[in-house]
């Protein structure tokens, strides 16, 4: 095969991917001078970003001034069962104000305080009103702020492109290689630094709020270059998922509707997340109706349990459903409508009002909706230096959900919007550096032959496969034996049958030519998929206790010694090696600042 | 929901082809309850036709993606449900016609991606003197609204000025751009001036406000009466108002701009 007829384009900084960790790593590698490239799956702006609703985690103190970074660091702590590494939540915590603060210069415009600040709204595991909003679209307002800026900048943006492959010089990172959507033709891009912010791997469950988009190619890519992945099992089911009618199961529905005044009720009526309060959060968490309800309007009083970190909430759901207690349609209640006037409901929920009128012929401010867990997000992902994003391949860097660490075994909510942020910039600013240090790289003629033929693959085969039911088999297997609650015999099954769907993958035909052909595309995004739903159910495997977002049946004990160790995923001679190593070493006083309890702290007030 | 419905079959045309020509299929397709139109094309591309384009995402109307004509209607196929149709309805499905085909129901929206590399960027005004920025809800609301575009372009499908005039596209902005337009020039911390390239070169006068583009909003967004006439008024008294270019004339400044926050005292102006 010649490379002669191959499109190609040489930058100092590929982004690869355009959510809000890809176009603010690329603003920032911009402004640092490196010549940049950012690349997209789909056309920009419609990345998973712009489906974010609540809001973006930050302690600007505009509505408690009792808030502060040492409070949101200990919240993030606490949320992700203390496996995050300590340093990346630090970091999060202290400069996300900045974050947010510059968004605004960028002419984002967030709902208002009374004295004309940005308002903040309360969210599940933070112990103040930290959220920056607006309304139920602040994701929308996020992408396209960054994304007018990041065209006003002048970067230059390759849509609707798909990279299968990162490219290497003796280990380390020269370019990337893939195809284009709408024309099928091949496309390879020299680079000096290569930052991913492809997002996760949720498309490989059934129920699921991810898009087609998430289907692991980053990580996979990270895995081929040599990169390290880390605390692969650690996967969220978000607790509100809409549940009913099945064409919409899976659907987000914001944790803003209890930020907000929400509650959860099981069949009966009952608020039954009094019943389901860990050890863990209990000094930190309200244990009457009353006083859960008075939290909303005066901090003194301790969080509702509705409101508890999402690993908690959705296991306590799943409970309620398997003892008998759910909804016809198999969830539990979430009422806002005997709680909060129509007027407030639309006003702050106007998506979530219309999202139940038009699919679910649900009107939310006079009835219950109906809820339950859906997969959301995945903790795991590319190991990196928390200051540089740097991964463990020279050149390579990777932020947002596509790394890991920062959230550790559970993310709260709208601590993603401030990751991508925080880190999405500190990846540009690394990669920029890094590509001002050396000479550009060679590409190697043999790895690009081979990603080529590997990709034109499925239109030559024979076998008798087709990708959609090979994904539809896929999603059953991650659904029904790595979910919420896992068990050593299902997820040695799981790891079986992600062997047998890897062998019928190899069988797939797909029809028609390469133009815009989301056959093909789905048989090439199942390979990464694959590769990374195993690396999930090997990583469930081997942590054999229960933490944040791992919640084994066998294991049901939260294991201090399992809380010093990360898994890390590596692939070595085309297999994938699971292994354990120690987790890095938090600081003493953060330490005790994590682990201090709030009945410490006078009325919450530091 | 009648148990009928839950197990009946969707009939649905599509339109299949590239660049070069095309022509509408007709499939069948076992159905669920609550499906939208892109269910249908998801089943239909699993059972039926696995090279079948269409451009989706987030399957809940906010990313703006799955825009198509929906029986001659400029429509999301995500929010568009299947009960909607009467029984036996047929249901015709094509991509949208303002926009050359690239393939199927898909078609290159390069246009409004262009058109918005030439607004001005957003130019904030200094900060407060302690060092913030206040802005108060019912200064905001009103650029909310236009925030809460996501994209789909259905605006730009349905503008007659571009639809079926591809010439016009050139000196034409259209509706989108026209709402992006208003969210800068209403916002309360900008400070840039893009009238005269509204005027001129974005062509907003080509809008004889028939409100198509408002009929079809996916996010109601009341393009129209909120972002296109206050702009064509802003205009009028920018560059038609005589007292206004005799002063411009005379004192070499821009007229005050009404709406736009506090008007500025002119020792504050360029």
């Amino acid at each position: 095969m010649s490379l002669d007829g191959i499109e190609r384009h040489d930058y100092d900084v590929l982004v690869v991917g355009a959510g809000g960790a890809g176009i603010r790593a690329a603003i920032e590698a911009s402004s640092a001078g490196a010549r940049t490239a950012l690349v997209c799956k789909s056309l920009l702006g419609k990345a998973h970003t712009v489906m974010a609703e609540g809001g973006i985690a930050a302690a600007l103190g505009n509505v408690w001034k009792e808030d502060s970074w040492r409070v949101h660091f200990r919240d993030t702590m606490r949320g992700g069962k203390l496996l995050n590494n300590w340093r990346m939540a630090q970091l999060h915590a202290q400069e996300a104000p900045d974050r947010v603060l510059e968004l605004e210069e960028w002419g984002a415009l967030f709902d208002r305080t009374a004295d004309g600040l940005i308002l903040q709204r309360d969210f599940g595991g933070h112990r103040y009103a930290r959220l920056a909003h607006v309304g139920d679209r602040t994701g929308l307002e996020m992408i396209r702020i960054l994304q007018q800026h990041a065209v006003h900048r002048g970067i230059d943006v390759y849509m609707e492109c798909n990279l299968q492959r990162l490219l290497t010089d003796g280990g380390k990172i020269a370019g990337a290689f893939g195809y284009w959507r709408e024309s099928g033709k091949f496309v390879l891009f020299g680079a000096r630094a290569v930052v991913l912010a492809t997002g996760g791997v949720g498309k490989a469950w059934k129920i699921t709020s991810n898009s087609w988009e998430y289907t692991g190619d980053g990580m996979a890519m990270a895995l081929d270059a040599g990169a390290d992945l880390i605390d692969m099992e650690m996967v969220q089911f978000h607790p509100t998922g809409m549940v009913w009618p099945p064409s919409v199961r899976g659907l987000l529905v914001t944790e803003g509707v209890r930020g907000d005044g929400g509650t959860l009720k099981n069949a009966q009526g009952k608020r039954f997340m009094f019943d389901y309060i860990p050890e863990f959060f209990r000094a930190d968490t309200a244990d009457s109706e009353r006083e859960a309800d008075a939290w909303y309007e005066d901090k003194k009083n301790r969080r509702t349990p509705d409101l508890l970190p999402r690993d908690e909430v959705a296991r306590a759901i799943n409970s309620e459903v398997k003892a008998g207690r759910g909804t016809p349609h198999g969830g539990v209640y979430l009422d806002i409508a005997s709680r909060r006037s129509p007027d407030y409901i639309k006003k702050r929920l106007p998506s979530m009002y219309h999202q139940f009128k038009e699919l679910a012929d649900v009107d939310i401010t006079a009835a219950p909706m109906e809820v339950g867990p859906t997969c959301h997000y995945i903790m795991g992902g590319v190991r990196v230096d928390p200051e540089t994003a740097a991964a463990t391949v020279p050149g390579l860097f990777a932020a947002g959900e596509v790394a890991a660490g920062m959230h550790g075994a559970n993310r709260l909510g709208g601590n993603s919007l401030s990751d991508l942020l925080v880190f999405g910039r500190r990846a540009g600013a690394g990669a920029a550096a890094y590509a001002s240090r050396i000479n550009a790289r060679a590409i190697d003629d043999a790895q690009v032959e081979a990603s080529a033929r590997a990709m034109l693959a499925p239109f030559e085969g024979e076998g008798p496969e087709n990708p959609y039911s090979v994904h539809a088999d896929l999603q059953d297997t991650m659904q029904s034996l790595v979910g919420i609650i896992r068990t050593e015999a299902e997820l040695a099954q799981a790891v079986q049958k992600l062997d047998e769907l890897g062998q019928r993958l190899e069988r797939v035909t797909v029809e028609g030519n390469r133009q815009f052909n989301p056959g093909w595309h789905l048989a090439l995004d199942l390979r990464s998929m694959l590769t990374i739903s195993t690396a999930v159910a090997r990583s469930a495997l081997t942590r054999q206790e229960s933490r944040g977002g791992h919640t084994r049946d066998d294991y049901p004990k939260t294991d201090p010694e399992w809380g010093k160790k990360n898994v890390v995923t590596r692939k070595q001679g085309g297999a994938l090696q699971i292994s354990t190593e120690p987790l890095p070493q938090i600081p003493e006083e953060l330490r005790q600042l994590v682990l201090a309890e709030e009945k410490a702290q006078p009325g919450g007030v530091k | 929901m009648t148990e009928s419905e839950a197990t009946r079959q969707a009939t649905m045309s599509l339109w299949r082809g590239d660049k070069e020509g095309g022509r509408y299929e007709t499939y069948t397709v076992p159905t669920d309850e609550g499906m939208v139109v892109l269910d249908v094309i998801h089943k239909i591309q699993a059972l039926r036709a696995p090279d079948l384009a269409v451009r989706w995402n987030c399957k809940a109307g906010k990313c703006g993606s799955c825009s198509a004509e929906i029986n001659g209607k400029a429509r999301l196929m995500c929010m568009t449900r299947m009960n909607t149709f009467e029984p036996g309805e047929s249901i015709t499905v094509a991509p949208m016609k303002t926009f050359p085909i690239i393939k199927d129901l898909v078609t290159d929206v390069s246009y409004n991606y262009e058109k918005a590399k030439e607004v001005p960027a957003f130019k904030p005004k200094p900060k407060e003197a302690d060092g913030t920025r206040r802005m108060y809800q019912e200064d905001v609301d009103r650029v909310q609204e236009f925030h809460k575009c996501i994209e789909c372009f259905l605006c730009q499908d349905t503008c007659h000025v571009i639809r079926d005039h591809e010439e016009n596209k050139k000196a034409f902005a259209g509706p989108r751009l026209f709402v992006r337009y208003a969210a800068l020039e209403m916002h309360p911390l900008d400070s840039n001036d893009r009238m005269e390239l509204l005027r001129a070169k974005a062509g907003l006068g080509f809008c004889n406000i028939t409100k198509c583009c408002t009929e079809v909003c996916p996010e109601d967004i009341h393009i129209t009466d909120n972002a296109i006439i206050p702009l064509k008024e802003r205009i009028v008294t920018e560059f038609y108002d005589p007292l206004a270019w005799v002063k411009r004339r005379v004192m070499g400044q821009r007229s005050t701009q009404p709406g736009k926050g506090e008007p500025e005292p002119p020792s504050a102006k360029a």
